[in-house]
């Protein structure tokens, strides 16, 4: 019997490729035939490897499997549709011949994978819809484990990926890359999808580390295949690879010992991966180029110095600047909440609490702001500081930072126990 | 030594499972399969397909299946040689099929060659 072991995710790997080609030669519409004809040559595989070992190539036994489900589905829907419901047919749903062999070369799978990304994240998708579809068929993610992540039942998930199937068939949303025209807007839903796919990742509540990891990475990967078609190889994309080499850069060093969060400031800077930094810094240099500072450039941008733990005042100056440049291109409280950080740190708590207070009224529920408030107050007036973190620790949202707001408050504030937090759903 | 068959039964043959499952799945079949092999008392086995199968029914007819009204299908089977029912029954109990709520494996000894038809 053969001992090699399979690769590493070496079925999710296999999935999302046969998935791209033959949702390729079938048509958007038959997306779930092309899922399932997948999963049935893994399936194929489970019965026989084991008890004959595993092939000495076994890409090219899933692939012979998969072409030949493929030639028989596609001789069956021809049967169908040229005897049995010519009328059932829709325009524009016709089946492709199936003499033709599949085309499983790498550059082919490449490039289909690359259309399948542009499908998924097609504008008449919700971004739910696309998230969920982008991990089930680029991904090659499971309901369970697209679950778990979002932390949603797998009946949610199941209806979010029929829903999204539906809606490309009744779109026919065709699997091609956008012509040179729409490219760019086209472009920027992508980036947006795989940027949420990576924030999902990176601040799930999910326990799950390694697919919290998983979820990046693989945001990750969809964007370097960007970065790798000369076509859709332009600098947002190259920005958004960029932004995520520096978050990630923190992954390992984000957990204590007991694998609890430990926030920015105690976390032990040699912990941070070297090597996705200066990847981080390469990318965003080559970024640099055109005459359209998107929104991905700053943030990456700004992601960088926070690369960087020692306090100069080129680091507090530039990322003023920074987030000046990110509120002018896209204003948001939040990154005006993080702004008047800044603020505290070149001109004092008094400047920042001047630029906070028109932002109350929008951000009286947002626990990061009574935080930054409780912080700011620390050395001007305890009893508001004190109120402000006791806010916050109601407000927070996730144990984290429930457990670091009621540390801050038992540690620095001692008092009767702050009313517990409301829960929100 | 007797020879046992060990059948495994799965509540549904048509359930997908992710790929990652199924290749751990994959892995802890096998790891199973070598732990019997090692001590020289893996036969042989195989799985069975789905892929259009048939049940011939009593007259002769044939239909699909076995799926829909049936809750347990044979998934695969594998032959062992073991001491005693025991033996058999232990190295059963180590198949990563039993995982599934509701799944079986049936152990059955094989009957002998009784010497006489060659």
């Amino acid at each position: 019997m053969n001992q090699q072991d399979l690769l590493p995710h070496f079925f999710r790997t296999e999935y999302r490729n046969l998935v791209a080609v033959l949702t390729r030669r079938f048509g958007t519409h038959q997306l779930q035939a092309a899922e399932d004809l997948a999963s049935e040559a893994f399936v194929a595989a489970l019965d026989t490897w084991p008890y004959q070992g595993i092939p000495d190539n076994p890409t090219a036994w899933l692939y012979a499997v998969a072409r030949n489900k493929a030639r028989n589905y596609q001789l069956r829907a021809r049967h169908f549709s040229s005897r049995i419901a010519p009328d059932l047919m829709r325009v524009g749903e016709t089946v492709s011949q199936p003499e033709e062999d599949l085309d499983l070369s790498a550059p082919y799978i490449a490039d289909s994978q690359l259309c399948m990304l542009f499908a998924v994240c097609h504008p008449a998708l919700s971004s739910d819809a696309q998230v969920a579809l982008a991990l089930r068929v680029l991904c090659g993610f499971g309901l369970e484990e697209i679950a778990s992540a979002f932390l949603v039942s797998r009946e949610t998930v199941h209806k979010r990926l029929t829903r999204a199937r539906e809606r490309l068939r009744e779109q026919r949303i065709p699997l091609d890359l956008p012509g040179r025209g729409e490219l760019a807007a086209r472009l920027e839903t992508v980036l947006q999808t795989i940027y949420l796919l990576f924030s999902e990742g990176y601040y799930s509540e999910c326990r799950d580390e390694v697919l919290r990891e998983d979820l990046c990475l693989e945001a990750m990967r969809l964007a370097s295949q960007l970065t790798e078609n000369p076509l859709t190889d332009q600098p947002p994309a190259r920005a958004l690879l960029a932004l995520m080499c520096f978050h990630s850069s923190r992954f390992a060093a984000r957990r204590d010992a007991r694998g609890e969060l430990l926030l920015y400031g105690d976390q032990d800077p040699s912990r941070w991966n070297r090597e996705l930094i200066s990847r981080g810094v390469e990318l965003l240099h080559q970024a640099s180029r055109g005459d359209r500072l998107s929104t991905y450039h700053v943030e990456a941008a700004i992601a960088y110095w926070q690369t960087v733990r020692e306090d100069t005042a080129e680091k507090w100056c530039s990322l003023l600047q920074l987030y000046d440049q990110l509120l002018a291109l896209r204003y948001s409280p939040v990154a005006a909440l993080n702004r008047a950080w800044v603020v505290a740190r070149l001109h004092g708590p008094e400047a920042a609490l001047a630029e906070l207070g028109p932002l109350e009224p929008v951000l009286a529920e947002n626990p990061y702001y009574h935080a930054l408030m409780g912080e700011l107050y620390g050395g001007l007036d305890k009893q508001a500081a004190r109120d402000h973190f006791a806010r916050a620790y109601a407000l927070a949202r996730t144990g984290p930072d429930r457990a670091w707001m009621q540390r801050r408050l038992e540690q620095e504030y001692p008092g009767p126990p702050p009313a517990p937090g409301k829960r929100k759903a | 030594m007797d020879e046992f068959m060990l059948i495994f039964r799965h509540m549904d043959g048509h359930q997908v499972a992710s790929p990652e499952q199924i290749q751990v799945w994959m892995k802890q079949t096998m790891e199973w399969i070598e732990g019997i092999s090692a001590q020289n008392k893996f036969i042989g086995g195989n799985g069975l397909l789905f892929d259009d199968a048939r049940v011939v029914h009593h007259g002769g007819k044939a239909t699909n299946g076995p799926f829909g009204a049936i809750k347990e299908t044979i998934g695969g089977y594998i032959m062992v040689r073991a001491v005693s029912m025991d033996e058999a029954v232990s190295f059963a109990r180590g198949c990563p099929v039993l995982q599934g709520d509701g799944n079986t494996v049936e152990v059955r000894k094989i009957a002998r060659r009784d010497g006489i038809h060659s």
